[in-house]
């Protein structure tokens, strides 16, 4: 807390690239910020000089096109993908994220866009994978603590409203929807304060995106700091507090979704803010809105 | 804002079963449908098997000392299977396990001949060899990455050559020590053999109903009760009417012994440990256990360590029946013991099957081989006919229940 303004001395700022639209943050520290991120894969720049902050009890609307640098932004959060340059602050205080233990250990999970759930396992193995509960002297002979792991894995599920037919079916023979809030539910179990999902309703019904959203909301009542990338600007708009639209690897505006429209997202997606003439499929994205 | 969804959200969700209403035939039903078709095909083969033998051989296979004579024959090859078993969980493949099996049995045996050791140290020598070489592979496969069918294939060649060499200018060498030998040709007898297993037996029954009670306390749905005492009393009849079997003959083979201690033991680390667990996930879906922090480079190497050990133990109590170890690496061995797992219900495809269904495939394997050589002459020509079908339909099962599982799971 006491390094509150942290030496950042460029790129702090996104000097006139960013537009805000009566984007007023939130008071105090954010849980998360980041400062002047860049990241090249080659030749391609996916991130260049890109801030970010997210706070606790709100939910994030990270939008923009294909090769935006959204799932990169989030890789870097989560320790998959490690920046070129910038600055990573965790409640004001500077860390290094070097791999996805680190991100874990500082309590930033990821639910990612192929989910990363074991199909062969039962949803209770799913949702303690890696920290089962275990007693044991070896490696060999950490025994698992079963009906404790499925004790908690019901309770959570109940306190996030998700409902299964049961908790010792593998995970392959669960809907979509099923699967994105197991996936969701063990960030929570992970005792998560950041919590980051690529495109969490992508190729998901009508029923089962209501579902996740619910979901979604559940985690933010909680306290969570929630990212939410995401394609359709419906859901955005139901979810989020705050939109953050990405376009070419940089950030290019800050939007609070009670004061935005999707026209001024959407433009914001397609780069007409730059004085550009709105092009004829600008009105693509928008259809999107429709549905 | 978010109250007002919830009931909408509620009326999707599907309606939630009570397990304890299921009858035995609803969930063979419901496991159907999940393509979980599990050791069932095996046990009907085996049936199969059992009562055509039965019939063309006059009443002989079932004849105790047959099914006795049987164990030995499918010692070593089971023990091999079981390292199949931990290698397919993983999803790898191990080709190496025949050679390194008859190359650490003549590591025993050269050490116990020509050296002087012990049958003890000799033998323990020869289980060493295993895990080294184990360890080798799962370096190359888990660190460099290659392929494990290729890493495994040059370990099969390479230690086919080191066989040799190590066995030079003999061709086969005899085992003497009695104690080496004795492995398969001693014998647990009463009271032993009955005091033993019942203590495990025991404590067997004891956690299942201990785990039920704690189940109930924690208000967790309860398996239907007629699986509990059906799990119970399959375990009983299984001890029993082996144990009735070996005592009509000579007693229980020690290797017999020795391999129901082992499946014990493996079951145990794959059910019931994280380590096991971890398996069952790398094999499942590698980047999503390397991404809940499994440590997957240590689970690859661990399990192919522990193949290869087993493998090493398969060659040692095949030493010890032929009494000699051969510069001849015999490729059925490999071929069998891969059989048996996926006979057993193991998938190729990693993630998926028991380490049970080695009891299963190595006596339908056994019985075909046993029951054909009954019949007549040397059906080596049947025989390798008939078993290559068998592990055709072993194999199409897998894939087929592989296809449903993909098709239901979104
Ligand atoms: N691992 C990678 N290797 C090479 N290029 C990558 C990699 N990941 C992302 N990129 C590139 O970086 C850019 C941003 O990609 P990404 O972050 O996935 O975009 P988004 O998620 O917004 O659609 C794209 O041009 C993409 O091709
Ligand atoms: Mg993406």
């Amino acid at each position: 807390m006491a390094e509150n303004q942290p030496e950042a001395p460029g790129g702090a700022q996104l000097p006139g690239s960013e537009q805000s639209a009566g984007a007023v943050a939130p008071q105090g520290e954010p849980v998360l910020r980041l400062l002047g991120i860049s990241k090249a894969f080659g030749a391609v720049q996916a991130l260049k000089d890109v801030d970010f902050e997210v706070y606790a009890g709100e939910v994030v609307g990270l939008v923009g096109d294909n090769g935006a640098g959204k799932s990169t932004l989030i890789k870097t959060i989560s320790g998959v993908n490690i920046p070129d340059s910038g600055e990573i602050l965790l409640d004001g205080r500077r860390v290094s994220i070097n791999g996805p233990a680190d991100a874990t250990a500082l309590g930033i999970e990821t639910v990612y866009q192929d989910l990363a759930l074991c199909d062969n396992l039962d949803v209770v193995s799913n949702l303690f994978l890696g920290r089962e509960d275990s007693a044991g002297p070896l490696p060999f002979g950490r025994i698992m603590r079963e009906v404790e792991m499925e004790r908690r894995t019901v309770q959570v599920l109940k306190q996030l409203d998700v409902k299964i037919p049961s908790v010792r079916v593998p995970v392959a023979s669960l809907s979509g929807g099923q699967r994105q809030s197991i996936a969701v539910a063990k960030t929570i179990l992970r005792n998560a304060r950041l919590v980051l999902l690529d495109e969490p309703t992508a190729a998901l019904g009508v029923a089962q995106t209501r579902q996740v959203l619910n979901l979604i909301r559940r985690l933010r009542d909680q306290g969570l700091a929630v990212v939410v990338i995401s394609h359709n600007l419906a859901d955005v708009f139901e979810v989020v507090d705050r939109v953050i639209v990405m376009r070419l690897g940089r950030r290019a505006a800050t939007f609070d979704i009670h004061a935005t429209t999707a026209e001024q997202v959407v433009a914001a997606i397609t780069g007409a803010e730059f004085g550009e003439e709105p092009e004829v499929n600008g009105a693509t994205p928008g259809a999107t809105l429709a549905s | 804002m978010s109250t007002e969804v919830t009931s909408t959200t509620t009326t999707t969700a599907a309606p939630v079963p009570q397990p304890t209403s299921l009858t035995p035939w609803a969930a063979l039903g419901e496991r159907f449908r999940r393509g979980d078709l599990g050791q069932l095909p095996a046990v009907l083969m085996l049936v199969v098997i059992a009562i055509f033998f039965q019939i063309t051989s006059q009443g002989f296979f079932f004849f105790p000392r047959n099914l006795s004579n049987l164990m030995l024959q499918i010692a070593t090859t089971a023990c091999l299977s079981l390292g199949a078993v931990l290698v397919l969980l993983l999803g790898e493949i191990d080709l190496s396990m025949a050679a390194v099996a008859n190359f650490c049995g003549a590591v025993m045996v050269t050490l116990s001949v020509y050296h002087g050791f012990g049958a003890l140290p000799a033998l323990l020598a020869g289980l060493v060899a295993g895990a080294i070489i184990g360890l080798i592979n799962g370096f190359v496969v888990a660190v460099l990455r290659v392929p494990s069918f290729v890493v495994t294939l040059a370990g099969y060649i390479f230690y086919s050559g080191l066989l040799l060499h190590i066995l030079l200018p003999n061709t086969t060498i005899r085992l003497i020590d009695p104690t080496l030998t004795g492995i398969m040709t001693n014998y647990v007898t009463f009271p032993w053999d009955v005091l033993i297993p019942i203590p495990v037996l025991a404590i067997f029954v004891g956690l299942l109903l201990y785990t039920r009670a704690q189940r109930r306390r924690a208000n967790l749905a309860l398996s239907p009760i007629w699986d509990v005492w059906g799990r119970i009393g399959l375990a009983i009849l299984l001890f029993a009417g082996g144990l009735f079997i070996f005592e009509s003959a000579f007693g229980v083979p020690y290797s017999t012994f020795l391999l129901v201690g082992l499946i014990l033991l493996l079951w145990i680390m794959l059910r019931f440990t994280r380590f096991g667990r971890h398996i069952y996930a790398v094999g499942g879906n590698a980047e999503a256990a390397r991404r809940a922090g499994i440590n997957v480079i240590w689970i690859r190497i661990a399990v192919f360590t522990l193949t290869s050990t087993l493998a090493a133990l398969g060659g040692i109590l095949d030493s010890s029946r032929a009494i000699s170890a051969t510069a001849q690496v015999d490729p059925a061995l490999l071929l069998n013991a891969i059989a048996v797992a996926v006979i057993g219900g193991v998938s190729l495809f990693g993630g998926r099957g028991s380490i049970w269904g080695v009891v299963l495939g190595a006596l339908v394997i056994g019985s075909l081989s046993n029951g054909l050589d009954l019949l007549s002459s040397q059906n080596a020509d049947i025989k390798l006919m008939v078993e290559g079908v068998v592990l055709l339909i072993a194999v199409i099962i897998d894939a087929l229940a592989r296809r449903r599982n993909a098709v239901q799971g979104r």
